[in-house]
Protein backbone atom coordinates (compact mmCIF):
# COMPACT_ATOMS: atom_id res chain seq x y z
CA UNK A 1 0.00 0.00 0.00
CA UNK A 2 2.98 2.31 1.17
CA UNK A 3 4.49 1.30 -1.86
CA UNK A 4 2.12 2.12 -3.69
CA UNK A 5 1.23 5.76 -3.20
CA UNK A 6 5.03 6.31 -3.08
CA UNK A 7 4.76 5.64 -6.46
CA UNK A 8 2.42 7.89 -7.68
CA UNK A 9 3.55 10.68 -5.40
CA UNK A 10 6.76 10.31 -7.35
CA UNK A 11 5.47 10.54 -11.11
CA UNK A 12 3.13 12.72 -9.88
CA UNK A 13 6.19 15.25 -8.71
CA UNK A 14 8.12 14.47 -11.89
CA UNK A 15 4.97 14.80 -14.21
CA UNK A 16 4.56 18.60 -12.03
CA UNK A 17 8.57 18.93 -12.43
CA UNK A 18 7.98 18.54 -16.21
CA UNK A 19 5.09 20.55 -16.94
CA UNK A 20 6.55 23.55 -14.72
CA UNK A 21 9.53 23.28 -17.00
CA UNK A 22 7.68 23.38 -20.44
CA UNK A 23 5.73 26.13 -18.80
CA UNK A 24 8.80 28.30 -17.93
CA UNK A 25 10.23 27.72 -21.58
CA UNK A 26 7.79 27.43 -24.45
CA UNK A 27 5.16 30.87 -22.74
CA UNK A 28 5.95 34.47 -24.18
CA UNK A 29 5.69 36.38 -20.54
CA UNK A 30 2.96 38.94 -22.35
CA UNK A 31 2.62 40.99 -19.00
CA UNK A 32 5.89 41.26 -18.53
CA UNK A 33 6.45 42.43 -22.45
CA UNK A 34 3.57 45.20 -21.70
CA UNK A 35 5.62 46.16 -18.57
CA UNK A 36 8.96 46.62 -20.24
CA UNK A 37 7.72 48.11 -23.53
CA UNK A 38 5.63 50.88 -21.11
CA UNK A 39 9.21 51.77 -19.73
CA UNK A 40 11.10 52.20 -22.85
CA UNK A 41 8.29 54.10 -24.99
CA UNK A 42 7.67 56.30 -21.73
CA UNK A 43 11.45 57.32 -22.00
CA UNK A 44 11.96 57.15 -25.92
CA UNK A 45 8.66 59.22 -25.68
CA UNK A 46 9.80 61.71 -22.42
CA UNK A 47 6.16 60.93 -21.09
CA UNK A 48 7.16 60.52 -17.63
CA UNK A 49 9.20 63.25 -15.34
CA UNK A 50 12.49 61.33 -14.46
CA UNK A 51 11.84 58.96 -17.18
CA UNK A 52 14.54 61.14 -19.11
CA UNK A 53 17.51 59.67 -20.09
CA UNK A 54 18.93 63.88 -20.49
CA UNK A 55 19.97 63.66 -24.30
CA UNK A 56 18.80 67.22 -24.37
CA UNK A 57 20.47 70.42 -25.68
CA UNK A 58 19.56 72.80 -22.84
CA UNK A 59 18.57 75.23 -25.55
CA UNK A 60 15.58 72.89 -26.31
CA UNK A 61 14.49 72.75 -22.55
CA UNK A 62 11.33 74.85 -22.41
CA UNK A 63 10.10 73.08 -25.55
CA UNK A 64 10.35 69.36 -24.07
CA UNK A 65 6.83 68.76 -22.75
CA UNK A 66 5.20 66.08 -25.29
CA UNK A 67 1.53 68.44 -24.80
CA UNK A 68 3.05 71.51 -25.75
CA UNK A 69 3.92 69.74 -29.25
CA UNK A 70 2.09 72.24 -31.88
CA UNK A 71 -0.93 70.39 -33.38
CA UNK A 72 -0.39 71.70 -37.00
CA UNK B 1 3.21 7.30 5.83
CA UNK B 2 3.83 10.65 7.63
CA UNK B 3 7.32 10.39 6.89
CA UNK B 4 5.69 9.80 3.20
CA UNK B 5 3.12 12.89 3.90
CA UNK B 6 6.18 14.98 4.92
CA UNK B 7 8.22 14.85 2.18
CA UNK B 8 5.64 14.89 -0.58
CA UNK B 9 4.60 18.65 1.38
CA UNK B 10 8.20 19.61 1.20
CA UNK B 11 8.78 18.78 -2.47
CA UNK B 12 4.88 20.60 -3.73
CA UNK B 13 5.95 23.74 -1.42
CA UNK B 14 9.72 23.75 -3.83
CA UNK B 15 7.50 23.24 -6.68
CA UNK B 16 5.10 26.04 -5.75
CA UNK B 17 7.83 28.58 -5.25
CA UNK B 18 9.80 28.11 -7.80
CA UNK B 19 6.89 28.46 -10.15
CA UNK B 20 5.81 31.75 -8.08
CA UNK B 21 9.40 32.72 -8.68
CA UNK B 22 9.21 32.08 -12.82
CA UNK B 23 5.95 32.65 -13.47
CA UNK B 24 6.34 36.81 -13.71
CA UNK B 25 9.75 37.42 -14.00
CA UNK B 26 10.25 40.76 -15.63
CA UNK B 27 12.02 41.79 -19.29
CA UNK B 28 15.84 42.73 -18.87
CA UNK B 29 15.67 45.78 -20.50
CA UNK B 30 18.92 47.42 -19.29
CA UNK B 31 21.41 45.99 -21.45
CA UNK B 32 24.05 48.21 -23.28
CA UNK B 33 22.92 48.08 -26.45
CA UNK B 34 19.13 48.47 -25.56
CA UNK B 35 19.96 51.43 -23.75
CA UNK B 36 21.75 52.45 -26.78
CA UNK B 37 19.10 52.06 -29.13
CA UNK B 38 17.26 53.92 -26.30
CA UNK B 39 18.83 56.99 -26.19
CA UNK B 40 19.15 57.07 -30.04
CA UNK B 41 15.08 56.94 -30.33
CA UNK B 42 14.40 59.52 -27.76
CA UNK B 43 16.77 62.01 -29.66
CA UNK B 44 15.00 61.44 -32.64
CA UNK B 45 11.69 61.77 -31.39
CA UNK B 46 12.43 65.92 -31.22
CA UNK B 47 12.47 65.66 -34.75
CA UNK B 48 9.68 62.88 -35.59
CA UNK B 49 6.89 64.71 -33.49
CA UNK B 50 6.03 67.57 -35.23
CA UNK B 51 5.63 65.22 -37.99
CA UNK B 52 3.22 62.35 -35.97
CA UNK B 53 1.35 65.79 -35.19
CA UNK B 54 0.58 67.05 -38.75
CA UNK B 55 -0.09 63.32 -39.73
CA UNK B 56 2.71 62.89 -42.51
CA UNK B 57 3.82 60.28 -40.56
CA UNK B 58 1.54 57.18 -38.88
CA UNK B 59 2.49 54.46 -36.59
CA UNK B 60 1.74 50.98 -38.18
CA UNK B 61 0.31 48.09 -36.67
CA UNK B 62 3.50 46.13 -36.28
CA UNK B 63 4.88 48.22 -34.21
CA UNK B 64 7.13 50.48 -36.67
CA UNK B 65 6.25 53.92 -38.05
CA UNK B 66 5.59 54.68 -42.34
CA UNK B 67 5.39 58.25 -43.77
CA UNK B 68 1.58 58.76 -44.64
CA UNK B 69 1.17 61.77 -46.03
CA UNK B 70 3.63 63.87 -47.06
CA UNK B 71 1.38 66.90 -48.71
CA UNK B 72 2.20 68.64 -45.59
CA UNK B 73 5.79 68.41 -45.70
CA UNK B 74 7.33 71.21 -47.33
CA UNK B 75 8.92 70.17 -50.45
CA UNK B 76 12.61 70.57 -49.25
CA UNK B 77 11.69 68.48 -46.37
CA UNK B 78 10.27 65.24 -47.50
CA UNK B 79 14.29 63.60 -48.73
CA UNK B 80 14.40 64.02 -44.81
CA UNK B 81 11.42 62.61 -43.59
CA UNK B 82 11.91 59.12 -45.51
CA UNK B 83 15.77 59.53 -43.83
CA UNK B 84 14.15 59.72 -40.44
CA UNK B 85 11.75 56.71 -40.83
CA UNK B 86 13.87 54.23 -41.86
CA UNK B 87 16.74 55.21 -39.07
CA UNK B 88 13.55 54.59 -36.30
CA UNK B 89 12.60 51.72 -38.25
CA UNK B 90 16.36 50.48 -37.92
CA UNK B 91 16.33 51.20 -34.22
CA UNK B 92 12.73 49.93 -33.67
CA UNK B 93 13.75 46.71 -35.86
CA UNK B 94 16.94 46.80 -33.42
CA UNK B 95 15.30 47.72 -30.48
CA UNK B 96 12.92 44.31 -30.97
CA UNK B 97 15.72 41.70 -31.48
CA UNK B 98 18.01 43.60 -28.55
CA UNK B 99 15.25 42.86 -25.95
CA UNK B 100 14.29 38.87 -27.50
CA UNK B 101 17.90 38.28 -27.26
CA UNK B 102 18.92 39.80 -24.34
CA UNK B 103 16.24 37.40 -22.67
CA UNK B 104 17.41 34.34 -23.86
CA UNK B 105 14.85 34.32 -26.50
CA UNK B 106 15.09 34.89 -30.14
CA UNK B 107 12.34 33.53 -31.14
CA UNK B 108 10.40 35.48 -29.11
CA UNK B 109 10.93 39.06 -31.04
CA UNK B 110 8.16 38.91 -33.10
CA UNK B 111 5.85 38.76 -30.34
CA UNK B 112 7.72 41.97 -28.35
CA UNK B 113 7.18 43.33 -31.43
CA UNK B 114 3.38 42.90 -31.76
CA UNK B 115 3.79 43.82 -27.55
CA UNK B 116 5.17 47.49 -28.82
CA UNK B 117 3.08 47.98 -31.64
CA UNK B 118 -0.08 47.61 -29.89
CA UNK B 119 1.65 50.15 -26.23
CA UNK B 120 3.09 52.76 -29.09
CA UNK B 121 -0.74 52.92 -30.57
CA UNK B 122 -1.93 53.51 -27.04
CA UNK B 123 0.43 56.06 -25.77
CA UNK B 124 0.03 57.53 -28.68
CA UNK B 125 -1.16 61.66 -28.34
CA UNK B 126 -4.86 62.33 -29.69
CA UNK B 127 -4.61 63.46 -33.38
CA UNK B 128 -1.79 61.18 -34.39
CA UNK B 129 -2.30 59.07 -36.77
CA UNK B 130 -2.29 55.02 -36.40
CA UNK B 131 -2.96 51.90 -38.68
CA UNK B 132 -5.12 49.18 -37.89
CA UNK B 133 -7.00 46.47 -40.18
CA UNK B 134 -9.34 48.71 -41.76
CA UNK B 135 -6.11 51.38 -42.77
CA UNK B 136 -5.29 54.62 -41.38
CA UNK B 137 -7.04 56.05 -38.05
CA UNK B 138 -6.70 59.49 -36.40
CA UNK B 139 -6.61 58.83 -32.58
Amino acid sequence: MNKKITKITGLFVVVAVLSACVTINIYFPAAAAEKAADKIIDEVWQLKEGAQISVEKPSEAPATKPADVPAK
Amino acid sequence: MQKLTMGFLVMWATIISMSWVYAAPDLEVNTPAISAIKNSMQARHNQLAPHYASGAIGLTKDGLIAVRDTTAVPLKDRQGINALVAAENADRNALYKEIAAGNGHPEWRGDIQGTFAGRWIDKAQGGWYYQNDAGWMKK
